[in-house]
């Protein structure tokens, strides 16, 4: 009933008022909610800039009087410090602006490696911890309770100082198959491909390509005769064989560097440093106590009558998970997981913390310090961290509406 | 009436059938034999273990006591016979259970593909043929979500019968449904009765008894109180309880 409404910020008569009749005793400005909002908007919003300003303002005449110029000249000058882990060619004569890089590269590493790790040990646990085994439901939501409650910062410390710290010296190394670890990290020997190396390189790029089309063959055959093929392991049976032949076959043509001890550090080979395992180790157990409960969450948003059809169609528990189960849990997986991979991304600056060589560390401490560009260092690292989490949520959202897609 | 269209082979057999939920005796001594072809209906008050017994038969729900014999396979814990039991044994449920992440003919040839082995071409076909013998093939290519409750309870009786049953369970396939898509429902029920397919059904359509059982059960507190063909049963009930019963159903 129209007529019981109060003309609320919306014409009574039920449209455009007529310029004959205008609305009587028009409210002041100021008592109109509408204009009353934009108001307050554009007042908050001048209140902000005027702080900004003013903060930016302050922090310039502070810089300048420092003798600090402006600009992004500096990212050109020498650096003159060393970075404890690398993955590109870097020196102590390299630029700033190489920090940058160097930094950048580090977060991205520790952010993949963990998101891959993460992810995997997330959903083994989720479904883990749905299994009608006792003791394994239980060991899983044990770890769950366990590594979700305890501050991430104190699992990073607990595996650096606790765990690798405490590892022998380089002299005592613990050793496996030519492999060594210390406290000074995880030391593998280094591949150098020698003549010919190249024929395996180009047999196990053949090899994905044949099982590529070997998935393509057995999807027509099952389409055709019913019969299903493993495809899984007669991929990864091609796509370690064959290049183990080759290689074989063309007289092992790759050198091992081999760790040496020299005096009191190993010399040759790769070393990863402990600061990326225990970071790694921290992240991703600790994320994947996390993945670990909305994976659950998304199981168990799939109702059981979904599980009980495909049982009576005669489906083993295994495909009912694969072909009912996950794919509808997905959907409500996606968004909270992409959260989590943000969290990791983000929580990868806890780095510093250990010191770990990440960009906060590199390049918002060290380079900041020695530079004094802070207002520079900041917003480049800022845009990072911003253009990483864009990335993530935009691939996340795309994968997202695809699975949504098939619903309807 | 002479519906019976059964021949002497036993499709179902329950022998002293006891089941429990913790200390619910659930299932007390249930005995029934279905030969191949008998239509027989289910029914009693809510909370009677009709639901419960016909999930045994499948193997969704177990039994603690008891011996259950399908199509000749004993149901024991080998998961090789419950497999086997399965595959001969359809089930509509009440609230239809389709997988709304694939689409009706994705959801019929699913299990003849991944359990049957059969090539998709052939699984297809078939699953056009039964769409059409519930008469939706023109909905294949849509997703549930966007059928009537009606037309989704016939894509989930297209979907058993792809699976080439010999028996068929239908725990109460009607009562989640809108009145006027019931007999939608019931007439491929019953034309799928007249074809000679053996069927258990749980419901309380005692149109759908009078036209189509060869027997009507009535439970009670986990027991069989009653069994007798449709004439008899509802004309003459034996128990009180079936007298109760029916005269609650029948009122509206
Ligand atoms: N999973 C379960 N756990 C415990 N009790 C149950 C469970 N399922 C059913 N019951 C109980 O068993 C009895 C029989 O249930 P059901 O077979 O579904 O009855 P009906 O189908 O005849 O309505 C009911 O009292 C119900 O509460
Ligand atoms: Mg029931």
């Amino acid at each position: 009933m129209s007529s019981d409404i109060s003309n609320s910020g919306h014409n009574p008569e039920g449209g455009p008022a007529k310029p004959k009749a205008p609305p009587q005793n028009k409210p002041k400005f100021w008592n109109d909610p509408k204009k009353r909002s934009l108001l307050f908007q554009v007042l908050l919003l001048s209140a902000l800039g005027f702080v900004f300003y003013s903060i930016i303002d302050n922090t310039l005449t502070n810089l300048e009087q420092r003798g600090i110029t402006t600009g992004f000249d500096f990212l050109t000058e020498e650096a003159g410090f060393g970075i404890a882990m690398s993955l590109i060619d870097y020196t102590e004569a390299s630029s700033y602006g190489m920090t940058f890089i160097v930094g950048l590269m580090n977060t991205i590493l520790i952010a993949l490696m963990g998101i891959f790790a993460a992810t995997i040990l997330g959903f083994l646990l989720g479904v883990a911890r749905l299994s009608d085994n006792w003791l394994i439901s239980k060991a899983s939501t044990i770890y769950i309770e366990t590594f979700r409650n305890i501050p991430l910062l104190l699992q990073i410390f607990f595996w650096y100082y606790a765990v690798l710290r405490t590892l022998p010296h380089p002299r005592q190394s613990m050793e496996f198959f030519g492999t060594f670890l210390n406290n000074r990290g995880f030391i593998v020997p280094a591949p150098v491909a020698e003549d010919g190396f190249g024929v395996v390189v180009f047999g196990f790029f053949a090899a994905l390509i044949g099982s590529w089309l070997i998935s393509r063959w057995s999807k027509k055959r099952q389409e055709l005769t019913g019969q299903q093929f493993p495809v899984f392991w007669a991929s990864l049976g091609l796509i370690v064989g064959i290049p183990l032949v080759l290689f074989m076959l063309s007289g092992m043509p790759l050198g091992l560097d081999h760790p040496e001890l020299k005096g009191f550090n190993f010399k040759g080979g790769i070393t990863v440093i402990p600061e990326l395992i225990a970071l790694w180790f921290a992240l991703s157990i600790y994320t994947a106590a996390f993945i670990a409960e909305t994976v659950r969450a998304g199981i168990l948003a799939v109702s059981h009558g979904q599980t009980e059809a495909a049982t009576a169609l005669g489906m083993s528990k295994a495909k009912t998970l694969r072909l009912i189960v996950i794919p509808q849990a997905l959907r409500v997986v996606i968004p909270p997981l992409t959260s989590q991979y943000l969290n990791l991304t983000k929580n990868s600056s806890l780095a510093t913390a250990i010191g770990y060589p990440d960009l906060v560390n590199v390049f918002a401490g060290t380079t900041l310090n020695q530079t004094g560009q802070a207002i520079e260092v900041i917003a480049m690292t800022m845009a990072v961290y911003l253009t990483l989490s864009l990335l993530t949520s935009t691939f996340m959202n795309w994968y997202n509406s695809r699975i949504q897609l098939t619903e309807r | 009436m002479s519906h019976s269209q059964a021949s002497d082979k036993l499709m179902v057999e329950l022998r002293d059938l006891n089941k429990w939920y913790g200390e619910f005796h659930v299932l007390k001594n249930i005995n029934l034999e279905v030969k191949q072809g008998e239509k027989i209906v289910i029914c009693g008050p809510s909370g009677s273990g009709k639901s419960t017994m016909i999930r045994c038969i499948n193997h969704l729900e177990e039994h603690q006591k008891g011996d259950i014999v399908v199509s000749g396979i004993p149901l024991n814990e080998d998961i090789k016979n419950i497999e086997a039991i399965r595959k001969e044994v359809g089930m509509v449920f009440q609230h239809f259970n389709l997988f709304p992440h694939l689409t009706v003919l994705e959801n019929c040839v699913l299990a003849p593909i991944w359990v049957k082995k059969m090539p998709r071409k052939e699984a297809e076909a078939q699953a056009m043929e039964l769409l059409e013998r519930v008469k939706i093939p023109d909905q294949a290519l849509k997703y549930p979500g966007q059928l009537s409750g009606g037309q989704q309870q016939r894509v989930a009786i297209a979907r058993s019968l792809c699976m080439n049953p010999d028996v068929m369970l239908f725990d109460e396939p009607t009562s989640a449904l809108d009145p006027e898509m019931i007999k939608e429902v019931l007439d491929v029920m019953i034309e799928l009765a007249t074809e000679g397919m053996t069927m258990l059904c749980v419901t309380h359509e005692m149109g759908f008894a009078k036209t189509v059982a060869d027997r009507v059960i009535f439970m009670d507190g986990g027991q069989i109180v009653e069994e007798n063909e449709p004439h008899e049963f509802f004309n003459n009930p034996q128990h009180e309880r079936t007298q109760l019963f029916l005269s609650q159903i029948l009122q509206h």
